[in-house]
C-alpha cells in the first residue's frame, strides 16, 4: 500500500514523527480496532482513531443517544438524541475521515456474539460502563488472544490497563465482578465529563502504540489518575497464578453473561 | 510501622496489623470494592483477615471503576 498525496498531507503530523513515519501510518491505515461501547470512553477513542486513519473501526452498542449522554459522549450531538449510538458515531467518523471503514454492531456485547465480533480485529477498546461487560470483554479477549485496553472512570478518577496475550489480565487484578449493591452506579455516582475524554484518549493512544509498535504499552501496569489532584501513577502488576481465567488452574473455560445489576442500562 | 500505601509513605502507630485492620484504619467503607496488592502480589480476598502487614511493606488499594458507555 502506498500513501496517496492526499494521505501524506492528511497524516503529515504522524508521518514526521520519527517513531511512526510513512511505514507506521500505513500500519494504522491497515489496522482494525473494535470499540465496545460508544459512550464516554468510546466516543473520544473513536474520534481520535478515526482522525488517525485506523482502516476499520468496529462499533458495538445497542443503545440510543440520550440527552444525559451529551455531557461527555462527545461523538454524539444534540440532534442525535434517539438515534442508535453506533449510527450517530459512524456518521461523525465518516465526516472526519473518509479513509475509515466503519462496521456497526447495533447490539450489546454478549457471551453469544463476543467471539464472532472480536475475530476480525487487531485491538479492542473496552469503553463499557458496567462490570458484566468488562469481565466478558476481558474473558473473550484472553480466550481469543486479542490485545485490549481496559478503562474505568468514576467521579474524578480513572484507571486503565492494556492486556496483551500472556500478560496480566483484568481478572488477575479483579477476580470477579463486585457485588451488585456495592458499586455506585454511574447515574448515582456521577463523572466529570472531561475525565471520560482523558481516559478514552489514553485508550486510543494505546491502540495506536500497539498498531505501530511504538513505546511501551500499559501492559503489566495499571495507570490510575485522580483529576482532583491531577496525580497520575502506574501500579506494577503481574500475571496472577490464582487468576480464575489465566492462572495455573483456570476455573473459567467458557464465556459468562453476568447479571446486569450494576448499572441500569437505560438510565445509567 | 512505616508502609508505602498507594505510592505514599505512611507511618502508623500499630505494631502489628492485618490487611483487614489496615482497610478499617484507612476508612475503606466497602472492602468488597477493593483489591489489595501486597508487595507486588494480588491478595486473595479471603486472606485479608489473616495476612499480616509488616514494616516496610508496599500496598496498593485498587478500586473497581466502571463508567464509560452510558
Ligand atoms: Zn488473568
Amino acid at each position: 500500500m502506498n500513501l496517496t498525496e492526499n494521505q501524506i498531507e492528511r497524516y503529515s503530523r504522524h508521518i514526521i514523527l520519527q517513531d511512526i513515519g510513512g511505514v507506521g501510518q500505513e500500519k494504522i491505515l491497515n489496522s482494525k480496532v473494535l470499540i465496545i461501547g460508544t459512550g464516554g470512553l468510546g466516543a473520544p477513542a473513536a474520534l481520535y482513531l478515526a482522525a488517525a486513519g485506523v482502516g476499520t473501526i468496529g462499533l458495538v452498542d445497542g443503545d440510543v443517544v440520550d440527552i444525559s449522554n451529551l455531557q461527555r459522549q462527545v461523538i454524539h450531538f444534540t440532534p442525535d438524541i434517539g438515534v442508535l449510538k453506533v449510527e450517530s458515531a459512524k456518521a461523525k467518523i465518516n465526516q472526519i475521515n473518509p479513509d475509515v471503514i466503519v462496521k456497526t454492531y447495533a447490539e450489546f456485547f454478549t457471551a453469544d456474539n463476543a467471539l464472532v465480533i472480536l475475530k476480525d480485529y487487531d485491538f479492542v477498546i473496552d469503553g463499557t460502563d458496567n462490570f458484566p461487560a468488562k469481565f466478558l470483554i476481558n474473558d473473550a479477549c484472553v480466550m481469543a488472544k486479542k490485545p485490549f485496553s481496559h478503562g474505568g472512570i468514576l467521579r474524578f478518577a480513572g484507571q486503565t490497563l492494556t492486556h496483551t496475550p500472556g500478560h496480566a489480565c483484568y481478572r488477575c487484578v479483579f477476580n470477579s465482578p463486585p457485588p451488585a449493591n456495592a458499586v455506585p452506579t454511574c447515574s448515582q455516582a456521577g463523572v466529570l465529563g472531561a475525565i471520560a475524554g482523558m481516559l478514552g484518549t489514553i485508550q486510543a493512544a494505546e491502540a495506536l502504540k500497539f498498531i505501530t509498535g511504538v513505546g511501551e504499552l500499559l501492559v503489566d501496569r495499571m495507570l490510575i489518575f485522580d483529576a482532583k489532584s491531577m496525580n497520575f501513577r502506574t501500579v506494577k502488576l503481574k500475571k496472577n497464578p490464582s487468576c480464575p481465567l489465566c492462572g495455573d488452574t483456570p476455573k473459567i473455560t467458557s464465556l459468562i453473561d453476568y447479571e446486569q445489576a450494576v448499572c441500569d442500562l437505560k438510565k445509567g | 510501622m512505616k508502609l508505602t500505601l498507594n505510592g505514599q509513605n505512611e507511618t502508623l502507630e500499630n505494631e502489628t496489623l492485618t490487611i483487614e485492620e489496615l482497610l478499617k484504619i484507612k476508612d475503606v467503607k466497602m472492602p468488597e470494592m477493593v483489591t489489595v496488592e501486597h508487595n507486588g502480589e494480588i491478595l486473595d480476598r479471603a486472606a485479608f483477615a489473616t495476612t499480616a502487614v509488616k514494616e516496610g511493606d508496599t500496598l496498593e488499594f485498587l478500586y473497581f471503576m466502571g463508567g464509560g458507555s452510558h
